[in-house]
């Protein structure tokens, strides 16, 4: 699986990123600067890191959505090719119309930082790495990433199975308290109509080593791997 | 030309920005404040022929980047 990390001003998951992509690949991503106009040739995966992108000016991944590199990766997405965006890359994803929804000021307006917990909740390149309903442990750390969208929307998104991952507690329910920015429906990820591009608020490639509290990260790469070399 | 363009969350969007703010200016003895939305203005100043030829490209600068339709409505003024 060839992968390449797009790197905005003000990305700071873009190398945590190409660390986790290098582990589960065994080379080093391409690491593409916004202002590119297209991305390397056979590039599998496109990478849409976390971060604070033109400083979260005027909305979060505003600016980033309209960067030059956009028109590439909005063709790349529409030709089936595979991409994920973690934290402010799904905020991104939305902006530049490849999602569906928004990401708005978590609910008790505080930035959280910790460990939550996610359930795998619809098949996908990205999920089959684990097994159905698996309830993993990832970090989050976010101001704004709370999922709205109006009510067609959502259940268009249920009947779709296109919630790729919802938060719950330990147990694996969903409940208010688990739910840490309000999301509708608890959404923590969602996939695209054709399900080859995720957006996900939790960061998998900051849980993929045990120095960092959580390896349940790793399997979601390890998953891509395998998904796309049998493509 | 100048235009002035404001943009304000949708009724029925969450504000949790703008609750704060309420709830502070209750704490600073404003007890009368029900409820408060926090929006955005930009002033452009920008080359154009004439006020409609402004207020088209303000328009479309909104549709295009100011404001996020999904949850966004938007005002211009020249």
């Amino acid at each position: 699986m060839r992968a390449a990390v797009v790197v905005f001003p003000g990305s700071n998951c873009d190398r945590d990123m190409a660390v986790a992509l290098r582990a589960a690949t065994g080379q080093a991503p391409d690491m593409v600067w916004h202002r590119d106009t297209s991305l390397p040739a056979g590039v599998d995966l496109v990478a849409l890191p976390g971060g604070f992108s033109f400083g979260d000016y005027l909305r979060c991944g505003a600016i980033a959505a309209r960067s030059p590199i956009m028109a590439a990766v909005a063709a790349h997405a529409g030709r089936g090719g595979a991409v994920l965006g973690v934290c402010n890359g799904w905020q991104l994803l939305t902006e530049a119309g490849l999602l569906p929804g928004v990401l708005l000021r978590n609910r008790d307006t505080r930035f959280l930082c910790k460990l939550a917990s996610l359930k795998v909740a619809a098949p996908s390149a990205f999920t089959d790495g684990y097994a159905p309903e698996q309830v993993l442990r990832i970090p989050i750390a976010h101001h704004d990433g709370n999922f709205k969208a109006d009510a067609a929307t959502l259940d268009a998104l249920e009947a779709e199975r296109r919630v790729a991952f919802r938060y719950v507690d330990a147990a694996g329910e969903v409940t208010d308290e688990a739910n840490p920015n309000g999301s509708d429906r608890a959404i923590a990820g969602v996939l695209s109509e054709n399900r080859r591009v995720l957006g996900m608020m939790p960061h998998p490639e900051r849980a993929i080593s045990p120095t960092l509290g959580s390896t349940d990260g790793a399997a979601l790469f390890r998953g891509l791997v395998e998904s796309l070399a049998r493509a | 030309m100048r235009v002035r363009v404001e943009v304000m969350l949708k009724a029925g969007v969450q504000d949790p920005q703008g609750e704060a703010v309420a709830s502070a200016l209750r704490g600073l003895g404003f007890d009368g404040v029900g409820s408060v939305r926090q929006g955005k203005l930009f002033e452009i100043d920008m080359d154009a022929a004439d006020r409609e030829t402004a207020e088209a490209a303000a328009r479309a600068m909104c549709e295009k980047l100011l404001a996020n339709d999904v949850i966004e409505t938007f005002a211009v003024k020249v």
